[in-house]
């Protein structure tokens, strides 16, 4: 019989619950198997072994936020790429020029960010 | 046939393909989880060798039982939730990091007549559930309201999202060689290469690839979001016992998943220089056993990177080596 699309996809659920069940299962094996002496000190977060100090989430640096930004715009160019890969044996020579284009106006922009500093750590 | 026995039927058939399915995943599950445990002993002992110490040798023959041994312990070790921390999120986030981390394992082929889930679009599978990945480091990063677990979360997750790309751009120059997103008809593209493998006309690909996988799995020499000497563990400080240990299986899980698409994707799979007779699968657990020691032999190797190296090496080096395959490739198929 033939499987529907939705259909095939469901194993991957299926291993997903599973992978989840053995999970929980440990933890909750664990939760009578161990000991339990719990003190204050044991119960604050680790700072060196000294009480913390201050706000855990202070600010952080704006690095962090341009990466995430560039991370989008990469991505949906992956995606842009996928479906053109797949099929790149039926469509030839036009669409590898014009993918060609598309690749070198995304470098204008990642040259852009380069000169900019956005990979500069220091 | 009237519309009842149909409805018969196809009940019956749904009942039958959940269930094989499910016998096949636990088998899948169970299999690769028995590896995970190994592979830690295998680690230990190889990297042992390599710096001219013995490894683990007390538990059974050769410490055989180690990995045994080690679950024992971590079982009847105490579970501690700090005062300070965001509870649901602090409970969730090991289970994402674990589930997403192991069920890519569903798609993938371990030879032609067995796979869990055979989809169109695994590939886009395995890279989707890579990326949901970094929730769980994001969110344990977050939850555990810890000065190390935030900046390990922080460094993590900037590091995982870079080499995504990297990894996702390196993985087109296969998809335009096969045509296809299955892994088995990647794997079956493969037959006409030289060593029935891609990794010889994809090897900027492969090198990109292999690099990123590292890099994605948070292993040395790219293991900042642990890097003990400053954060001491990163984004799971605060995590004890099996929740601690839960986040050791999604890393072990993520390496093994990582090799074995690089197997599919790049060595051939299952195909070999001459079949095995009774054990179809026997060159894809060569190869895979292959890649696994090659994990182990970098992390004994290299020394581990500073972050400004690691994000430049992403950003400066790996994406625009991935576009420039894309280019290549697509040149070479081209003209040909």
């Amino acid at each position: 019989m033939q499987i529907s699309v939705s259909l095939q996809y469901l194993p991957i659920l299926l291993v997903a619950g599973i992978v989840f069940i053995i999970g929980v299962a440990m933890v909750t094996i664990n939760k009578f198997l161990s000991v339990k002496r719990p003190y204050p000190e044991k119960r604050v977060a680790y700072e060196c072994g000294l009480p913390p100090t201050g706000q855990p989430r202070h600010r952080f640096s704006i690095k962090f936020y341009a990466i995430a930004i560039l991370f989008v715009v990469f991505d949906v160019e992956a995606v842009f790429l996928y479906p053109w890969a797949v099929t790149f044996d039926q469509i030839g020579l036009f669409a590898y020029v014009e993918m060609v284009i598309f690749i070198i106006l995304l470098l204008v922009a990642y040259f852009y960010a380069w000169i900019r500093g956005a990979f500069q750590w220091e | 046939m009237d519309a009842k026995t149909l409805y018969d039927a196809a009940d019956h058939f749904l009942l039958k393909y959940t269930g094989l399915s499910l016998i096949k995943g636990l088998v899948l599950v169970v299999i690769t989880l028995l590896h995970v445990a190994y592979a830690t002993y295998a680690e230990r002992k190889v990297i042992g060798r390599m710096q001219q110490r013995i490894g683990p040798n007390r538990v059974g023959p050769r410490g055989l039982l180690q990995p045994i041994a080690d679950v024992l312990k971590l079982l009847t070790k105490e579970d501690i939730t700090p005062d300070c921390v965001d509870r649901p999120v602090f409970m969730i986030a090991p289970f994402i990091s674990l589930v997403a981390g192991a069920t890519s394992l569903a798609v993938i082929p371990i030879w032609q007549n067995f796979v869990v889930a055979n989809v169109n679009c695994a590939l886009l599978v395995i890279l989707a559930l890579s990326s949901l990945s970094s929730f769980g480091v994001i969110l344990a990063g977050w939850g555990s309201n810890s000065r190390y677990s935030f900046l390990g979360g922080l460094r993590a997750s900037a590091q995982v999202i870079s080499y995504e790309i990297a990894m996702a751009l390196a993985l087109v120059g296969v998809m335009m060689l096969a045509g296809s997103l299955n892994l088995i008809d990647i794997v079956k593209a493969q037959i006409n290469s030289p060593f029935k493998m891609f990794a010889i006309p994809q090897i900027i690909g492969f090198f990109v690839f292999m690099v990123a996988a590292i890099a994605e799995t948070n292993r040395t020499p790219f293991d900042l979001p642990e890097a003990e000497s400053e954060l001491v563990a990163g984004y799971f400080v605060e995590y004890s016992a099996m929740r601690f240990a839960l986040f050791y299986l999604a890393e072990y899980f993520g390496m093994i998943v990582m090799s074995m698409v690089a197997v599919i994707c790049f060595l051939g799979g299952w195909y070999g220089p001459f079949p095995i007779p009774g054990i179809p699968f026997f060159w894809f657990l060569v190869k895979l056993y292959f890649l696994i020691f090659f994990y182990i032999w970098v992390r004994a190797t290299l020394p581990r990177y500073r972050y400004d190296q690691v994000m430049g090496l992403g950003w400066k080096i790996l994406i625009p080596l991935a576009l420039l395959n894309i280019v290549i490739t697509g040149l070479i198929k081209v003209l040909a």
